[in-house]
């Protein structure tokens, strides 16, 4: 059990982070905290992925002479890696597509917070 | 020209014109529009072309920088995905072409970025259906979300504030995607859809396939709007302007439906969805209440925009109902649905902007006699939408329910078909009240004739009248959809 | 068989005529004159028909595949042909009469009256002619939505309200029919209208045999007026009266128990039906709408309404006949088709007499009209004895046939109902007749008949009520029709 807790401490950041982000979103009333929550639980998939790419005993994936290339475990599995710049970047336009939609409730509504905002479109 | 191109040719066509439009509105903002038709317009001709050639072909599968798969990234352009594509483009010509005057009303100034997130959100929906790896879809459904959301923050006061809050709950649906498909990664260690689905059958059982499959079904039941996973759609579409919200509402949750198609019913196959999970059950039901729900709810709204938002809540039920049920026959009734209910939609979005264009409302309890009369051809058209909503022989409407009902009854489903049953009812007591209110209904107002400009009535009245065609044509439609069936 | 296009053409003619009566929206000699023509077309075409169903053969036209391997078939056989002449027949008398009555009433809208009931008719066709499920359910749906602004033509709040309730039975009801004809199809593979029916050797459990047959009683029975499901007929008299007289005495209600008796020995089969026990469900329900029916048509005041529930009672005895599975009692169905139609099409032209030229709705303010309109009570007074059974009317003969064939079934009951109804039509006509001849009336002087476009109409039909009584096979051979058809339902070929 304790072999498991530990073995696996990695995914247990990763469930972590997405229970305090969805957290953010669900429970925060301010509008920019849930896009912090959001961020967060981006973060915590993007972890993820680069977690599945570890392996034990092995270096980066950068070609190295003295490593035989022949057997692929010697070297990290470097498609997670490349997969999630991707990832990050679409998580970066995310955020600003919602900033600027903050930005345009801002001026219309002068409050952030959610209740509010729903009270002022009643 | 060989078709062996063509699926680049007709998302690369969007990309171009997302480039093309910026540089040239920034010069001459009012070219916006004609541009956009003008793209929009070679990427339906293209897709059309498309789908012609490709019945009865192989799927042609296209290689990006002649990379093989696994390896490499590719486009499948089979059956499905050129049907669906064929069905997405043409609907957003037509929208666009309705969006001459309407844009000018609704978007002064903003004509520019408007048509090149549109271009830009039209490219994303496109590779969605055409990618055949895992991972590009993720992007390809961000680029389109992303635009989307940026499109339907834009109309009235509270536009905004719903785009914002469909922005979360749309990225936590992308995140549970992409969770889902890194859980997948680590099993099969591939991401494209064709190699995953011959690895898939060793691993069925392993709690990590298992739960990559739930996160995906959540995550792109978000996408779209899968009961009850709606709570964003009703919202931003009500309050998108009408250009955004006829653009999205008939072909956004259309794809994020087909990605369930493509990867529940294609890539895992009934056997291993139900393998530990009775996720089909699942979805069927989910789908059926979604049905119900969205229709009961449609009757207690009095907005026009609103009550369709809601009915796409209950349309999108067919889709994933027909998928759930996992055979041929419900298979077919749910993607002749993607069709029907894209035009159906379509036009009924369409109407209601020619409405809130003339009369600044779509407030159903004001509509009167005075409105058939000043706009007869608007409201025919809407009367044929509405009555293949309801699903009356021989428009279009009524050959999806069919193919349904044949479904369920060849599962013994008696639940869904009662279902089904029901819910063309519940169409029918929130049409025709509107109809009733449009014909019947005394008014003092006056009634002269005053339909919207040709570049609007003219899409309006295709579409009702693509309904009555469908509906005619649809054994043919039918015999070519069922081959796509694995 | 014969493949031809004149079926096509027979329903399709009336819908043709629809954009000609719309664009002659400004001149309305030149409107009714499209309406009179098509009707004549319309009832030529049907006729021509008549020598193939003679000869017991069908003249069928094959049109594309609506969904794959199931074509719309216009089939027009001995029973198909027979129902369109009925309906084909009494439109071109109606459309005469309709032209008094709208005129004489000052209508507003009747471009559009006159437009859907063009529409009506070619529905009504295409439903004697359907050879096959999907085209039935098509031409069923078409014939609902065209009746709708027929329904709510007043548009006053009686109207809207009653094609509101028109809207919500005959819909619920081609649900039910789409849901039977999806079972239908799953379980036999097939949606033909075959003499003998898709079910036999399909060796079907008896609770979905039942489930069945009830969703079909469901969706033909709403707009065959079956009881409990028959209350937006009497409802739908707020339309004009020429409405009520073709598309709710003949046409749409006909529809109906012609989609019942389709039903009964097309698609379920007469053995079949024999074999689960579902006649004596029909039989059930048909024999309790009659008396019921009757019973209640006493308590109505007013004339349309109470006509409404006779014709509700009337129609069960043509399912009735259906239920007795025995060939006399399917003769009896069939002849009752042509005789009810023909006596209470005279009965509400009387009606729309009446009101066009007294204004007069209630039966208890028709004291001693008949001094005034002596031709039109006349009339009534033939149809009201045809409808309760008096020889030498058609309506006798029906009868008489009915009860033969209850007893060639070996059934005592049927015949009681069809004696106990007689007298109970005998017992809501004979106080209108009374009143109307043998008490004072008051500010009748200076009133007399309706316009000749109204009334000799009403004396054809009631002519036509004593001619076929005399010679049931005069002109158009309704008795060996009649015939021809019981046989084929009961051998199945």
């Amino acid at each position: 059990m304790g072999e498991f807790l530990i073995g696996h401490y990695s995914y247990w950041l990763t469930i972590a982070l997405i229970c305090v982000g969805l957290y953010g979103i669900l429970f925060k009333r301010n509008l920019v905290k849930k896009a912090i929550g959001l961020s967060i639980l981006q973060s915590a998939i993007i972890l993820f992925w680069v977690s599945i790419a570890t392996k034990w005993d092995a270096t980066v994936p950068v070609r190295d002479p003295g490593i035989p290339t022949a057997d692929v475990a010697n070297y990290l599995n470097p498609l997670p890696h490349t997969l999630m710049l991707t990832a990050i970047v679409v998580g970066v336009a995310t955020l600003g597509v919602g900033f600027a939609l903050l930005i345009a409730i801002w001026n219309r509504y002068k409050t952030l917070d959610e209740t509010e905002i729903l009270n002022k479109i009643q | 020209m060989s078709i062996s191109q063509l699926p680049i040719i007709i998302p690369f066509v969007f990309l171009v014109w997302a480039l093309l439009i910026p540089l040239v509105g920034f010069w001459k903002s009012r070219l916006s529009q004609p541009l956009a038709l003008i793209g929009s317009g070679l990427s339906a001709g293209f897709s059309i072309y498309g789908f012609i050639s490709q019945i009865g072909m192989d799927p042609i599968r296209y290689r990006f920088g002649g990379w093989e798969p696994p390896i490499g990234i590719e486009f499948v352009y089979d059956g499905l995905s050129s049907f669906i594509v064929m069905v997405i483009n043409v609907v957003a010509f037509f929208v666009l072409m309705h969006s001459k005057h309407v844009s000018q009303a609704e978007l002064k100034g903003k004509e520019m970025p408007f048509f090149a997130l549109a271009m830009l959100m039209m490219l994303g929906l496109n590779g969605i259906v055409l990618t055949g790896d895992l991972f590009n879809l993720f992007v390809f459904l961000e680029i389109s979300s992303l635009s989307a959301y940026a499109l339907l923050s834009i109309g009235r006061p509270a536009a905004p504030f719903a785009a914002f809050r469909y922005l979360i709950i749309g990225t936590v649906g992308g995140s549970f995607y992409l969770l889902g498909v890194g859980f997948l990664y680590t099993v099969t260690g591939t991401l494209n859809i064709i190699d995953m689905k011959a690895m898939l059958p060793q691993f069925a059982m392993q709690p990590a396939v298992v739960t990559g499959l739930i996160l995906i079904t959540v995550g792109m039941g978000i996408k779209a709007a899968l009961y009850p996973m709606h709570g964003w759609l009703p919202d931003v579409y009500t309050n998108a302007n009408s250009t955004a919200s006829a653009l999205v509402a008939p072909i956004g949750t259309k794809v994020a439906a087909y990605v369930l198609i493509r990867v529940l019913l294609m890539m895992f196959g009934i056997d291993l969805m139900d393998a530990v999970v009775p996720l089909s059950t699942i979805i069927g039901v989910l789908a059926s209440a979604g049905i119900i729900y969205g229709s009961i709810l449609v009757i207690r709204q009095t907005d026009l925009k609103r009550m369709l938002a809601y009915s796409s809540v209950s349309q999108i039920g067919y889709i994933l109902l027909g998928m759930s049920l996992a055979n041929p026959i419900g298979f077919v009734g749910a993607v002749l649905h993607v069709l029907n209910h894209a035009v159906m939609k379509g036009c009924l979005f369409l109407v209601s902007g020619n409405i809130e264009f003339r009369e600044g409302h779509t407030d159903v309890t004001r509509f009167d006699k005075s409105y058939s009369k000043k706009y007869p051809w608007t409201m025919m058209s809407f009367t044929i939408a509405a009555i293949s909503m309801i699903g009356l022989p021989p428009l279009a409407g009524f050959f999806s329910k069919w193919y349904l009902a044949m479904g369920t009854v060849q599962n013994g489903d008696w639940l869904f078909l009662a279902v089904i049953l029901v819910s063309s009812l519940l169409n029918a007591v929130y049409f025709f009240r509107i109809i009733e209110n449009v014909y019947l209904t005394k008014s003092d107002a006056s009634t002269e004739y005053n339909e919207v400009p040709a570049s609007m009535l003219i899409p309006t009245i295709v579409l009702a009248i693509a309904l009555l065609v469908i509906g005619l044509a649809n054994a043919w439609i039918v015999s070519t959809i069922l081959p796509m069936y694995g | 068989m014969v493949e031809s296009y004149t079926p096509l053409f027979a329903v399709l003619v009336s819908l043709a005529a629809v954009p000609f009566i719309l664009f002659s929206d400004k001149k309305p000699n030149l409107r009714e004159f499209w309406t009179i023509l098509a009707s004549i077309i319309k009832f030529g075409l049907v006729m021509s028909l008549l020598p193939v169903a003679l000869s017991g053969s069908s003249v069928q036209t094959t049109l594309f595949e609506i969904i794959p391997g199931v074509p719309i078939v216009l089939k027009a056989d001995a029973f198909g042909i027979y129902f369109a002449m009925i309906a084909s027949g009494l439109w071109m008398v109606t459309s005469f009469y309709s032209i008094g009555y709208m005129r004489d009433n000052e209508e507003k809208n009747q471009t559009r009256y006159f437009a859907s009931f063009a529409v009506c008719l070619s529905a009504t066709i295409g439903i004697a002619f359907s050879g096959n499920l999907i085209t039935f359910i098509l031409f069923y749906e078409m014939l609902t939505l065209a009746t709708y602004p027929l329904v709510i033509h007043k548009e006053n709040a009686a109207a809207i309200s009653a094609g509101r309730q028109y809207l919500v039975y005959t819909l619920t009801a081609g649900v039910l029919l789409i849901a039977a004809s999806v079972l239908t199809y799953t379980y036999t593979g097939s949606m033909d209208f075959t003499p003998g029916g898709l079910f036999a050797g399909t060796d079907m459990s008896f609770a979905m045999m039942v489930v069945i047959f009830l969703l079909f009683v469901g969706g033909v029975g709403v707009k065959a007026g079956m009881m409990p499901i028959h209350s937006w007929l009497p409802s739908a008299m707020a339309a004009p009266t020429p409405v009520s007289a073709l598309l709710h005495a003949v046409a749409v209600v006909k529809s109906g128990v012609f989609g019942v008796i389709r039903v009964v020995g097309f698609i379920i089969g007469t053995d079949v039906m024999a074999e689960f026990g579902l006649n004596d469900i029909l039989m059930v329900l048909a024999g309790t709408t009659v008396i019921v029916a009757s019973l209640m048509a006493f308590n109505q005041d007013n004339l349309k309404r109470r006509l409404a529930y006779s014709t509700v009672g009337h129609l069960s005895y043509i399912v009735m006949g259906a239920a007795m599975l025995t060939s006399l009692g399917y003769m009896g169905s069939m002849l009752h088709i042509a005789a009810h139609a023909t006596m209470k099409i005279t009965l509400f032209f009387c009606a729309g007499a009446i009101y066009v030229n007294l204004h007069k709705e209630n039966i208890s303010d028709l004291n001693g009209i008949a001094k005034a309109m002596p031709w039109t009570m006349a009339a009534f007074t033939i149809g009201a004895m045809g409808l309760a059974g008096v020889p030498p009317l058609n309506g006798f003969v029906s009868k008489w046939t009915l009860a033969l064939g209850s007893l060639q079934g070996d059934m005592l009951i049927p015949v009681g109902i069809l004696v106990v109804s007689g007298l109970l039509n005998i017992g809501y006509f004979f106080p209108i007749i009374q009143r109307a001849y043998f008490r004072e009336g008051k500010g009748l002087e200076g009133y007399g008949e309706a316009s000749p476009f109204m009334v000799v109409p009403i004396m054809i039909t009631a002519i036509l009520s004593i001619v076929f009584g005399l010679f049931p096979n005069l002109f158009f051979h309704f008795y060996e029709l009649a015939e021809a058809i019981s046989n084929t339902l009961i051998t199945g070929n």
